[in-house]
């Protein structure tokens, strides 16, 4: 008592989508004189080749990254929340305002709580997230990371369940000894947790990242406290002296990276420079780095309320730069696997071979 | 328990596919899909998820007359790709989950019950072996016939190739035979055959070595691929001192700071 499997209604779609795509042809073929897909060729155009300088056809050896779009959003939340919890720790530790440590607490315990649910939603079933602690291997990146996070997420969610525990029922030991510990923790896995990721996508085969895995770390860390910096003050510090001077080091840092970038010519930095992911990074680089450094030289210089207003701008430049600049690298990492020419080292042609565009076969 | 490898001969080969159906149909392997690449007869372009052994079809510009070749024909050769086994792994280094492991036989295999999909291999492979499967998520790539080899068969590809293009059994046996093959070649005239055995770069040597004709990269194989654990010690590195930098500045701001924190 099975009904037909053949649903008629997608016959029929697909047919039309079929007969919309004979239309597209001929208006290609009129317009353009020749229809480009892969497996054409105009008449009497070269044949492709496979040789030194062509390589196999252009196909590109290494595969692309392939990562969900959770993994970028992943390293913003966890560089912002290590970030924060390293200013949290710090400004108590030097007795700085008590609402500024607590907020920088409730940043780096909402980063602890979505970092892994990012992670596991990569993965496509939640139990596979189990695997990651089957064993700790100090050669991958990624172990060294997962337990960064495990690390780090005990600390933060412990420090700011414990801090609220006691503004709520009155200080005691056991809450005592809990917030402090767990504070510690979420600092000491917290300046590595803002970081790490710099390490994971440097140490691989994809030349734009192992071509840069020295600054990397560094660039990610500044991404990320300027991001935290961002939080803090539209949670309400804008009058901080600590935190405009620490959104202004990171902003001059990224500043600096953005430079470092664009004043080199090498051709493993061109993913970061040309074509989508080129533009990307140059919005996540400029938002990072130069609006925010200026925002802030301005509100330094403004009176009262024009400054937090203006660290108020400094502060979301400053977020929406660190999130664009993430997916920046994971994007640049896809533009170099396809470069076909760099793990082969064929030298950049002025002019390209007659092979076709290299179209996706398959995964 | 010896080191096994293969060595594929391109000189031998007929681009007959046997050795992608015989892989296939031992391991299980689905479909690749049907598209029309325009390279050759290859329409598969790369070893990957589903594709496990891969033949080559290298078309390039003949030595005019050389062999009774034609100015406007072009040269034909065929090479079995398949995953490199590489000394030192990339894709084993990078696994978190242990889900990689290098097996008795040299080989380097991926249980496919512990790989819980975090792709982290596919990036880290410098050959670009392993590829996730879409459907389940998951990374596969040749087990090097682990199951065959554990009995004490031949894999799967080797056991079909007709011509002996791919040969199996020990490293340095197939290492001697791969030299007594280039002289044999040598001395009838193929003064390109070279062999593919990158022992000179970090990856230290792979257990699946290619005799080719000509410049290697023609074939998609890379003249130095590195292992990518050598950047990671310098992204440590980094990632100290971008940690002592964030530590010492957030410091300074704050001791700098004390006292004169207005809200």
């Amino acid at each position: 008592m099975s009904r037909d499997p053949i649903p008629l209604g997608n016959v029929e779609e697909t047919a039309l989508a079929r007969e919309r795509r004979l239309f597209e042809i001929r208006r290609e073929a009129e317009q353009q004189g020749q229809v480009k897909s892969s497996g054409i060729r105009p008449a009497g155009a070269p044949f492709p080749k496979a040789s030194p300088e062509t390589g196999y056809y252009g196909i590109p050896l290494l595969k692309e990254p392939q990562w969900t779009r959770e993994i970028p959003l992943y390293f913003f939340v966890g560089g912002a929340a290590g970030a924060a919890a390293v200013v949290g720790a710090i400004a108590n530790y030097t007795g700085a305002d008590q609402k500024l440590v607590r907020d920088a607490r409730w940043i780096a315990a909402a980063g602890s709580v979505i970092s892994p649910v990012l992670l596991i939603s990569d993965l496509g079933r939640p139990e596979r997230f189990l695997a990651m602690m089957r064993v700790f291997k100090p050669q991958s990146p990624m172990s060294v990371g997962v337990w960064t996070l495990l690390g780090f997420s005990a600390g933060a969610s412990a420090a700011a369940f414990a801090g609220l525990m006691r503004e709520r029922y009155g200080p005691s030991l056991p809450l005592r000894v809990l917030e402090n510990a767990g504070e510690a923790a979420s600092l000491a896995f917290g300046l590595p947790f803002s970081n790490y990721t710099g390490v994971l996508i440097g140490a691989t085969a994809i030349p734009v990242w192992n071509r840069n895995v020295g600054d990397l770390p560094i660039h990610f860390a500044a991404s990320g406290l300027g991001a935290a910096v961002g939080m803090l003050e539209l949670m309400g510090h804008t009058r901080s002296r600590a935190l405009q001077a620490l959104g202004l080091g990171a902003a001059v840092f990224e500043t600096w990276e953005g430079v470092r970038i664009e004043g080199r010519t090498h051709s493993h930095l061109d993913p970061l420079k040309h074509g989508r992911s080129g533009w990307i990074t140059r919005v996540g680089g400029v938002l990072s780095g130069p609006v925010p450094t200026a925002l802030r030289i301005a509100s330094a210089f403004s009176g009262r309320n024009r400054s937090r207003s203006l660290r108020r701008w400094a502060a979301i430049s400053s977020i929406a730069g660190s999130l664009i600049t993430r997916y920046a690298w994971i994007e640049a990492g896809h533009a170099s696997a396809r470069n076909w020419r760099a793990p082969l080292e064929i030298p950049e042609a002025q002019e390209q071979p007659a092979i076709g565009s290299g179209p996706g076969l398959k995964g | 328990m010896s080191v096994t490898a293969f060595l594929t001969d391109s000189t031998l080969c007929i681009g007959c596919k046997a050795c992608e159906v015989a892989c296939k149909e031992w391991n299980g392997v689905g479909e690749d899909g049907l598209n029309w690449s325009g390279y050759s007869y290859d329409n598969t372009g790369a070893v990957g998820a589903s594709t496990w052994r891969h033949v080559k079809f290298v078309e390039e510009t003949p030595i005019a007359g050389f062999g009774g070749n034609a100015a406007e024909q072009a040269s034909w050769t065929f090479s079995s790709d398949v995953c490199k086994h590489c000394e030192e792994a990339g894709c084993l280094e990078a696994c978190p989950t242990g889900a990689i492991v290098r097996t008795e036989f040299g080989g380097v295999f991926v249980q496919p019950d512990i790989c819980n999909g975090c792709a982290y291999c596919i990036v880290s492979c410098p050959f670009g072996v392993v590829a996730k499967n879409e459907k389940d998520g998951r990374a596969f790539k040749c087990t090097f016939c682990y199951d065959r080899q554990k009995v004490g068969l031949k894999p799967a590809c080797a056991q079909a190739c007709p011509t002996e293009s791919i040969r199996f059994g020990e490293i340095e046996i197939l290492r001697a035979k791969a030299d007594e093959r280039l002289q044999t070649l040598k001395g009838r005239g193929m003064e390109d055959a070279a062999l593919y055995d990158p022992t000179h770069t970090s990856v230290g040597g792979i257990h699946a070595i290619f005799i080719v004709r000509g410049d290697p990269r023609s074939y998609n194989l890379p003249p130095n691929p590195e292992v990518p654990t050598i950047y990671a010690k310098k992204g440590w590195r980094a990632s100290a001192i971008a940690a002592g930098l964030l530590l010492g500045g957030t410091l300074l701001a704050f001791l700098t700071d004390s006292g004169r924190d207005g809200r």
